[in-house]
Parts: structure tokens; C-alpha cells; sequence
């Protein structure tokens, strides 16, 4: 089976909700990868909805890029609503 | 426990001073239980253990399906074919989930595959037992899968990260079969005949054993399990998981009004644990040797479904490239 290519498998688990990324399958094409997913990944009313993605077609963010991407938003604190203080007058905001 | 004497290559546990600094910062990491992901840096060994240990897992899973195959058209309702049938389909997708896991560490499939069938690679010993009776389905459910579920409840704490996911799901799925097997047995004894009953508790004789050696040798004798702890991709030893195994399943047996087949077997007030006979381990090591009343057989049929595919796995490339071409044309 490793011959054919890798698909991320994505399972929408009820409507509303977003699609969550539970694994992957091997598949000649989207239409097997499509059946596979579906044998595999929700043989118990897991999921309304799948979708499967060539694994080559994800672009992921480096290990080393860890810090350039996410530490910046650390010192941004003023960026969550708890930064800023209100008196208790005000209510609920 | 579906993985058994998994080698690690490691003859000694370092010390944090022969460490270097890649394998210090991984170590403690591991010791603040933050999950090692495919592509963080990891020592060779603790790949390669791991590859050893989920193929082998993995393994089982799919080579566990043949002991159960051969009651599917012999299941006495349909109800239970049914249940049978979901219950060998669950075994085939935990195998699944743990190929992809696997694959995550940079092994392919179908290279692990082939190490199975020219007997490089193990699987538990468990499936080289033949399933003689109907009632072997309901005691392999309730023993087979219990010690498995003892073991991979534990398992969904390993420290790589793909590995407990699929451990999660895996454990999800689990209880169901072990329950059903359960079932089946307590049917037969609550309402069955006294020939019926007296398969039920043949079948236990049979496979108490074999189920106890599901953990692999005993602490003393398993040289590589104080690696693996280290690392974290066990959680607990041999005999701890083994010894849960049977504290919670003697009552369960009680209950069925069977017994085991070890005349050794009591409660044991001050440890307030079962005390249990000596496992015959020369049987054990027999059976992983390739030696058991089934290995050949479990491996002639994994290599001829093997083979005996490929022309569909041909047919399947032949026609996906032909959709390809008329989606040009």
C-alpha cells in the first residue's frame, strides 16, 4: 500500500462544528482515499461530513520557525480583552 | 499486551552526565510529559524502538484477525456473525491507525509488511493458538482483548505523540469487544447446555495461559523495559500490568462460575493482589520463536492475501490513471 500516496483525512464530527484532522490512509486516488477515510475513520456515527487532502499538498510550518511565528504574540498582551480594566459600574462587557 | 521483547539496542540507561545536549533537553522533555512529535529531534534508538515496537503492534492487530476469521461462517446467530464481523473490522483499522503512526517515523509500510512474513519482525504470541470451539471467540474477546485493553489504556500516556493518539481511538473502540466476548460466555453459562458450558471453560483453560504471557517475561527477565520506561514509551512493567490484568479478572471469572486453570491462583489478603503460578515460560519463548501450534499457518495466509491482492492493487493504479488521462482528454 505504501506505493500509493499519503491523504490527510479531516472528520467534520456534527454540523456546526469545524473539521478536525483524525489521521490518514493511503489511496491510489481521491475517490479511495475518500472510501478508505470513511471505512476507517467513522464506523460509528463519528462524523456528517470528511475531507481528504494529498498529504504533498500541505504546507506546514518549520520546527525552527517556532519562535519567528508565535513568539511575537506573547508580548501583545493588550491584544486580549482581559488587558484592559473597567470599573465594575460598567458591567458586563 | 500486543507488543513483546521489543529491543531497544541499548545496553545501559545514560546518565544525565553521559548525555548530550540534544539527548538531555529530549530527556527532559520526556520527564515533563510533553509529547514528542514526528518532527521533533529524537535519538536514533528511540525511533528505531519505536517503529520496532508500533509495527509489531500493528502487526498483531491484523494477524489477530485470522484465530476469529475462521468462525465467521460458523457464528450460531446472526446477530453474533454480525458482531464478529465489526469486531475483526475494528482489528484491521487499529492495525491501520498504527501503520500510519508508524509511518510518521519515516518507515514504510510495506518494507515493515515484509519483515512480518520473512519473520524479522514479531507479533504477539496470543494468535499462534488454533480457536477449536465457538465459545474460544467469547473467551478470546474477554481475555485476549481484556489484557489488551490493560495494556493500551496505559499506552495512551506514551511519549510520542501519534502513538497515544491512535492509542486513544484504539482504546475507544476496545471496549466493545471485550464486552462482547464477555457476553457470549455468560450466555452460554447462564442458559446454555452442560456440553456448552463445559466449552466455555475449555476454552479458558486453554487460553488463560497464553493471555497471561501477553505481557512478555517477567521484569526480571526483560532487559529491555528499563529503557523503554525511560523513554516513556511504556508507562508500566511487565508484571504491574500483568498483575492488574488479573486482579480485575478473577471476579469477572467468579462470576461466569469457571475456573482458572492454576491450582496456585488465590487472594492474597496482606498484597491484596492475587498470587498466581509460574508461567511456563519455555512455551512462551517456543511460541515467539515461531514454534507454536499456528505460526506457519498465520503467516502463510498473511502473505497469501498478500499476494493473492496484487492484482487488485494493479488494477486499481490501472484505473486511476485512466481516470487521469480522460479527465485531460
Amino acid at each position: 500500500m505504501s506505493e500509493y500516496p499519503l491523504y490527510e483525512v479531516f472528520v467534520r464530527s456534527k454540523h456546526g462544528l469545524n473539521h478536525k484532522h483524525v489521521g490518514s490512509v493511503h489511496a491510489i486516488d481521491d475517490a479511495m482515499a475518500m472510501e478508505n477515510a470513511r471505512e476507517l475513520y467513522t464506523r460509528r456515527c463519528e462524523g456528517v461530513s470528511i475531507w481528504v487532502v494529498p498529504s504533498k499538498m500541505i504546507t506546514a510550518s518549520a520546527l525552527d520557525d517556532k519562535e519567528a511565528l508565535f513568539d511575537p504574540s506573547e508580548d501583545k498582551i493588550y491584544r486580549h480583552a482581559s488587558f484592559y480594566e473597567l470599573p465594575d459600574e460598567v458591567g458586563h462587557m | 499486551m500486543y507488543a513483546q521483547l521489543v529491543e531497544t539496542g541499548v545496553k545501559k540507561v545514560k546518565s544525565q552526565d553521559e548525555m548530550s545536549q540534544d539527548e538531555s533537553d529530549f530527556q527532559a522533555k520526556i520527564d515533563a510529559e510533553i509529547k514528542i512529535e514526528a518532527k521533533n529531534w529524537m535519538p536514533e534508538a528511540y525511533r528505531k524502538t519505536l517503529i520496532r515496537q508500533i509495527s509489531q503492534h500493528a502487526h498483531s492487530e491484523i494477524v489477530g484477525m485470522l484465530p476469529e476469521g475462521n468462525w465467521l461462517t460458523r457464528a450460531p446467530t446472526l446477530k453474533r456473525k454480525l458482531q464478529l464481523l465489526a469486531k475483526i473490522q475494528d482489528e484491521a483499522g487499529h492495525g491501520l491507525y498504527l501503520y500510519s503512526a508508524m509511518e510518521t517515523l519515516g518507515a514504510d509500510r510495506d518494507v515493515e509488511v515484509e519483515k512480518l512474513h520473512t519473520g524479522k519482525a514479531k507479533y504477539s504470541s496470543i494468535f499462534n493458538y488454533p480457536t477449536l470451539n465457538w465459545t474460544d471467540m467469547g473467551a478470546i474477546g474477554w481475555l485476549v482483548d481484556g489484557a489488551a485493553i490493560v495494556n493500551q489504556v496505559v499506552l495512551q500516556r506514551t511519549s510520542y505523540g501519534p502513538y497515544s493518539r491512535a492509542m486513544v481511538r484504539i482504546c475507544k473502540e476496545e471496549s466493545f469487544h471485550q464486552r462482547q466476548g464477555y457476553e457470549i460466555l455468560l450466555t452460554i453459562m447462564q442458559h446454555g447446555t452442560d456440553a456448552q458450558k463445559a466449552m466455555v471453560q475449555d476454552s479458558i483453560n486453554r487460553l488463560w495461559w497464553p493471555s497471561l504471557m501477553m505481557f512478555g517475561p517477567t521484569d526480571d527477565d526483560s532487559p529491555n523495559s528499563k529503557q523503554s520506561l525511560a523513554w516513556k514509551i511504556k508507562r508500566k512493567s511487565n508484571d504491574e500490568l500483568r498483575q492488574m490484568f488479573i486482579d480485575q479478572t478473577i471476579p469477572q471469572l467468579e462470576f461466569l462460575g469457571c475456573t482458572a486453570p492454576d491450582p496456585d491462583l488465590k487472594w492474597n489478603e496482606e498484597t491484596g493482589h492475587y498470587d498466581f503460578g509460574e508461567i511456563d515460560w519455555s512455551e512462551f519463548y517456543a511460541v515467539l520463536k515461531g514454534n507454536g501450534p499456528c505460526n506457519q499457518e498465520r503467516l502463510a495466509k498473511r502473505k497469501s492475501a498478500i499476494d493473492k491482492g496484487a492484482w487488485v492493487r494493479e488494477a486499481a493504479v490501472a484505473y486511476a490513471k485512466k481516470q487521469e488521462s480522460m479527465k485531460g482528454a
